[in-house]
């Protein structure tokens, strides 16, 4: 099958310090979803990069919810496409590292 | 550190370990539900698609002895008869109580509604529609927890050890993961939920935690495990086309209600050259399936993808919109029109039906130790009859937080010992000491599960799982000491410790599944085919001075002690 090439464009950094872009090329076959995408830049150039994500394909965790293009989206729903494509940390949740927030209800959490 | 302190600790939030929380409040003591992920949305509960299985004799005549017959033949003999039973004759009261917290199970002329599931002698099988069985299950159990006060709900800390003082679990340490600080948490009973290890697999139809942690957890404090070489293998996850945003074992349900038909490349049936044929009607059991499945790839009659045709072309559309509804118009975005294609599916790394060695009130050999759910083995043998997994989480994990109550109130202090705490927890990122070269823990766990899917799937030779075994013995040593890296929500710390577990495991099934040497349920030898009765018998693994020990015992005597 084509393999094609999406550049992906990842907002990075922890709270308190600056944001920084970051732009990794990632191969991919059509049908493929921004998890895979991400999942494959980790195994493959940074495993340092912060994303969470469970259920990794069946849309039940919830867990992978960023933001594309400023708007929020599961990694695991959204497909790969050919060339740009921007990706940040949902905006209006405390950032905790990279794509990673807080998204756990307030109840669940182990410090305010 | 960060100290906490309970009566009842639960390690896992899926279906056995929200029901354990509410047990054990229940009957009057203090829980802390801990989770790595978030409460009730991490585990495996949430990804079932249908069947719960539970002989209720509404529908039709029945009585949970007709339940156990069916589970113990699954089970190819190696079932523990008393943990067995436990399951077929709770299962009624359980799935009551399901329903009247109003859970939704699909009804009929006044009753819940049953499908018959291979395996089972009649229908028997409870579900929520659509494919909404797991989703419906854990929210629930999470509406019930809710209400309890008496339940402390934390997600984000990763459990990392037990803690053992006297030979007696005292509590358990972890990592917060949003912060990376260590915490400790002291406890009068801990009951391990966590789940079985499908991510061991390339490709399996679990979440990301189901990674083997509480067998790692309980064998590392000193409890046993039982049956680990018995790894189950969905025989009809979905291969191809590339699907998104629907869970891979989705196909099950069109099963149970259409039928559907199994195909290879040339387009015919097969089934019936491995011994079952279907005839229209969803038969075929998950062993002799999956073994079907690889051995016409072997042959070269499988489909472009590796695997073999699913087709409902048959089936008028008008019956797949009335069985599926709004799942065909999920399929269609994945660009799926079932009345024109089939689809392609492939054996998944499934279930593991070994796990922690319990006895019939779950608690481990090492007192005031529980595991519940999928993390205990023993109830399913060689093998699990569908739509157990569910019921399984449910009675289990009553009856482990019900035991672990009694247990802890009965206990006058936990014993905490802080130093062996201590001892155990994790140092903040900041003052670990700097490995000199961090592997890329991320391409590691894509070689491990690339690793057991090639070498110890379903079909296992001596060469296979000998080489196997002494890679994963040379990644230990390639994973070298914890790293030091960020505080919040470190992927390389995170990644190390999910290694150290998960290499641990997979040693633990490579071992068993080397020494059992003849096929019998989902452990197929292909240097050793045929079941012989002189395996009848469980290999039972325990941690000693650093290194794992094997022992067997005859099926009989590894049945659960009475309490």
């Amino acid at each position: 099958m084509t393999t094609r090439t999406a550049r992906l464009h990842i907002q990075r950094g922890t709270p308190g310090a600056p944001a920084r872009t970051e732009t990794f090329q990632v191969p991919f076959t059509p049908g493929q979803s921004l998890l895979d995408g991400l999942r494959w830049i980790r195994a493959q150039l940074d495993p340092t990069l912060a994303m969470r994500f469970s259920c990794i394909n069946a849309n039940a965790c919830k867990e992978c919810m960023i933001e594309l293009e400023g708007k929020a989206a599961y990694a695991c729903t959204v497909r790969l496409r050919e060339g740009d494509m921007h990706i940040a940390p949902l905006h209006n949740k405390a950032l905790v590292h990279d794509l990673i927030t807080e998204i756990a209800p307030r109840d669940e959490r182990l410090l305010d | 550190m960060i100290q906490l302190e309970t009566d009842v600790l639960v390690i896992g939030a899926g279906g056995a370990g929200m029901y354990a929380a509410i047990a054990a409040a229940r009957d009057g003591c203090r829980v802390q539900l801990v989770d790595r992920s978030l409460i009730g949305r991490g585990g495996a509960t949430v990804m079932a698609q249908m069947t719960v299985s539970v002989a209720l004799g509404e529908q039709c005549p029945d009585h949970w002895e007709h339940h156990l017959a069916d589970t113990l033949a699954a089970g190819r003999g190696l079932c523990d008869p008393v943990l067995a039973q436990l399951l077929c004759e709770n299962a009624a009261l359980r799935i009551r109580e399901m329903d009247a917290w109003k859970v939704g199970w699909a009804r009929e002329n006044g009753h819940l509604k049953q499908v018959y599931a291979p395996g089972h002698d009649r229908a028997r099988c409870v579900y929520v529609d659509f494919l909404n069985t797991g989703p419906a299950v854990s929210r629930t159990l999470r509406a019930q927890l809710n209400r309890i006060a008496a339940i402390r709900r934390i997600g984000d800390v990763l459990i990392t050890d037990i803690v053992v003082h006297g030979g007696e679990a005292v509590g358990a340490v972890g990592l917060h993961l949003l912060t990376g600080a260590a915490v400790a948490l002291q406890a009068k009973s801990v009951v391990v939920a966590t789940g079985g290890l499908t991510r061991l697999y390339r490709r399996n139809s679990g979440s990301l935690n189901m990674g083997g942690d509480g067998y790692a957890l309980a064998l590392r404090a000193g409890a046993e495990l039982i049956d680990m070489e018995f790894v189950q293998f969905f025989p009809i996850g979905h291969l191809a086309p590339r699907m998104i945003g629907m869970d891979p074992i989705m196909w099950d349900p069109f099963r149970y209600k259409l039928g559907g038909r199994l195909l290879n490349a040339e387009g015919e049936e097969f089934a019936d050259r491995y011994g079952q044929a279907e005839s229209g009607n969803y038969v075929l059991t998950r062993d002799v399936a999956t073994y079907a499945i690889y051995k016409e790839v072997e042959a070269g009659r499988g489909s472009p993808a590796g695997g073999a045709y699913l087709s409902f072309t048959h089936v008028p559309e008008a019956d797949l919109r009335q069985a599926f509804g709004p799942v065909i118009d999920r399929l269609a975005k994945n660009g799926i029109d079932l009345t024109r294609m089939p689809v392609e599916v492939a054996p998944i790394a499934h279930y593991h039906m070994g796990g922690v060695r319990v006895d019939a009130s779950m608690e481990t050999r090492v007192p005031y130790l529980f595991a519940a759910g999928e993390a205990v083995g023993g109830a399913s043998g060689a093998n699990r009859l569908s739509g157990n997994a569910i019921t399984e989480a449910f009675v289990f994990g009553e009856r482990a937080g019900t035991t672990a109550a009694a247990r802890a109130k009965a206990r006058a202090a936990s014993g905490w010992d802080a130093k062996a705490a201590a001892a155990k927890a994790l140092e903040p990122a900041s003052r670990r000491s700097q490995a000199a070269a961090v592997p890329n823990t991320a391409a590691l766990l894509v070689e491990l599960q690339a690793l057991m899917a090639d070498y110890v799937g379903p079909f296992r030779t001596e060469e296979k799982l000998r080489l196997a075994l002494s890679r994963l013995e040379q990644m230990q040593r390639e994973l070298g000491p914890i790293p030091a890296g960020s505080e919040a929500y470190d992927m390389v710390c995170l990644d190390w410790l999910d290694l150290r577990n998960m290499l641990l495991v997979a040693q633990c099934v490579v071992l068993a599944a080397i020494a059992r040497k003849e096929s019998r349920g989902a452990h197929q030898r292909e240097d050793f085919p045929g079941m012989l009765p002189g395996w009848d018998l469980n290999q039972i693994l325990s941690w000693q001075d650093g290194k794992l020990s094997l022992e067997r015992v005859p099926a009989a005597q590894a049945a659960a002690r009475t309490p």
